[in-house]
């Protein structure tokens, strides 16, 4: 009320405009128009140097097309795999840390906190190159360490084997990542107020009962979040599978993801010409592939979960 | 009395298991930096030891001092990192000010417009960003990768900074308007202060992919001149593959920066999720 009399807002509110114009326009300019000109350029063929629309047929040729349709199933079916590791290790991993460390009287907290966390810091360059260098027969890290502790014959070149290229640089991204739900729900146990737990440990719930019946359903919601985050990182990734793989991820596509497949058609590699218009009809399938993947998330997850309000 | 083993053992328990998850997390880095400081016949002979006053070489360093161009990466990263992220966070306050503080038409439908970039990655609009930039004539232009990583940036500065400027009480803004300051004098000299742990908290979290990413550099500006460090650091690892001292030596670098930041940083990290950015 008493703002109004204050004719706190003299009119017109030119300031509004002013505050919030530079935000909108960098974001609307580089973010939404390219993206929305990237989906109507899926639409679009260009034919002796005229652009022609075409419709759907550049989706039905990276669908069903085999020229097309094997590397963008291939490509599809391995981010499938390499997301279903990261939700099956990193965040239980970064769950249990979160647990372990959000304990008030563990000293060192801290340290192990910070510590657990680089390597979410690092670039990819340098994430790819060392395990490379750990994993390679050559060098031999891992090799002599397995030999050290008897292990030896368990050993085998991983990054280099079709059949294990993909496991292994999912496993490197999950150690790579695991900080980030870590953080996130060590920030979420933190935030549980201390009248809460007192009352379950009058209960006599402690311990890890009181972890799973009290602490974990107060932070689905941001275990909801990390998902979601993991996620579209996921089907957003290049960085690791370029670095320690090259742009033809090997051997043979074995860790080829959406990302690869996406740099490769459009920029061309050896031979292969780039495709501009193929680029932004796999950019587009990415898109609707990130929005249907949150969409679900919101609509279906996101709204069942219970919101406490302390 | 009875509890007390438990309680002990518990604890060595969480120290156990939180002590080897550091190793792994801090080995492979470890091996890096341990090597990058040691003659090649020792990074090979026995990777795992600490350099000795034999083994100890900065060969590698010198190599790259020699034939890279580290120096101009290293200001070409920090030129990109630093404008951009002076820009995300003005923009970002001042957007999420305008948002947090004032009722208009629109507000909301705004703010879920520029949250939407949040969940949305940027690079899925590359094909058109890099046609925007050639006919803008900004392709290995810094200024390019600055705009990018300043609309890349910008959706989660904005999400997170109305969040907290929600949270600063209106008397005192009121009291500010009484006293005849302008809305822009209490943007600066009363809001602007009191969110400054959650500029920390958006630059840190903003920073780290920007300094880190290698897509818009090795697509907007491949040039020798444009090159940021990460994709520096890349081609030179390409092309020196089996100099191992040099290119030990080139990731170190790469590290050490980002590292220094984060270190300074990491209370802001988790003082700014817990106050209630994530919630």
């Amino acid at each position: 009320m008493s703002s109004a009399k204050l004719n706190r807002w003299p009119s017109p509110r030119w300031h509004i405009l002013v505050f919030l114009a530079p935000a909108l326009s960098v974001y609307t300019a580089l973010m939404v128009i390219p993206l929305a000109l990237t989906l109507r350029q899926s639409l679009y063929n260009g034919v002796d140097g005229t652009l022609a629309f075409v419709g759907f047929e550049n989706f039905s040729k990276l669908l069903f097309d085999p020229t097309w349709a094997t590397s963008f199933w291939n490509a599809l079916s391995n981010n499938l795999v390499f997301f279903v590791i990261h939700m099956a290790l990193q965040n239980p991993i970064g769950i249990a840390l979160a647990a372990l460390l959000a304990n008030p009287k563990l000293r060192l907290a801290r340290f192990y906190r910070t510590a657990i966390f680089v390597p979410t810091i690092l670039s990819f360059v340098v994430v790819g190159f060392v395990w490379k260098l750990i994993l390679s027969p050559l060098w031999g890290v891992a090799p002599s360490m397995l030999k050290a502790i008897g292990l030896g014959w368990l050993f085998a070149p991983w990054l280099g084997r079709e059949d294990s290229a993909l496991i292994a640089l999912s496993l490197i991204s999950v150690w790579q990542f695991v900080g980030m739900p870590m953080i996130l729900i060590y920030a979420a146990l933190l935030s549980i107020p201390d009248e809460v737990l007192e009352a379950a440990e009058c209960d006599g719930i402690t311990g890890w009962s009181q972890f799973f019946k009290i602490k974990l359903p107060l932070i689905l919601p941001t275990i909801g979040i990390a998902s979601i985050l993991t996620f579209v990182g996921n089907f957003n990734a290049f960085d690791l599978v370029y670095v320690s793989q090259g742009a033809q991820a090997g051997p043979n596509y074995s860790t080829d993801l959406l990302g690869t497949f996406l740099y490769r058609t459009f920029f061309g590699f050896q031979l292969q010409l780039g495709d501009t218009y193929m680029g932004a009809t796999i950019a587009s399938m990415m898109f609707l592939l990130i929005l249907f993947g949150v969409c679900t998330y919101l609509f279906f997850v996101q709204r069942r979960l219970q919101r406490y309000q302390f | 009395m009875s509890r007390s083993p438990s309680i002990l053992m518990r604890t060595i328990g969480a120290h156990v298991a939180l002590g080897g998850y550091t190793l792994i997390a801090l080995f492979p880095v470890a091996v890096i930096v341990i090597n990058a400081f040691k003659s090649r016949a020792a990074i090979f002979s026995e990777p795992l030891t600490p350099p000795t006053a034999k083994s100890f070489s900065l060969i590698g360093f010198e190599t790259i001092s020699a034939r890279g161009d580290f120096v101009s990466y290293f200001i070409n990263s920090a030129t990109v990192t630093g404008v951009s992220l002076a820009l995300i966070l003005s923009f970002g306050a001042m957007a999420a000010f305008a948002l947090s503080e004032y009722r208009f038409r629109g507000n909301g439908l705004i703010a879920l417009y520029v949250a939407l970039g949040i969940m949305i990655p940027i690079r899925l609009g590359t094909v058109a960003i890099l046609q925007l930039m050639v006919s803008a004539g900004l392709v290995n232009n810094l200024l390019a990768l600055i705009l990018v990583y300043t609309a890349q940036g910008l959706p989660l500065s904005v999400f997170i900074l109305t969040e907290f400027m929600r949270q600063i009480s209106a008397d005192l803004k009121d009291a500010g308007r009484i006293d005849g300051l302008s809305e822009y004098k209490i943007f600066f000299m009363l809001v602007l202060p009191l969110v400054r742990p959650a500029l920390a908290t958006v630059a840190v979290f903003t920073m780290i992919p920007i300094w880190n990413d290698l897509w818009f550099p090795l697509i907007l500006a491949p040039a020798e001149q444009t090159k940021t460090i990460t994709l520096g650091a890349q081609v030179f690892i390409g092309q020196f593959v089996t100099d191992w001292n040099a290119v030990l030596a080139a990731l170190t670098l790469a590290i050490v920066p980002i590292l220094i930041l984060y270190l300074l940083f990491s209370r802001q990290l988790v003082r700014g999720l817990t106050a209630g950015a994530v919630k």
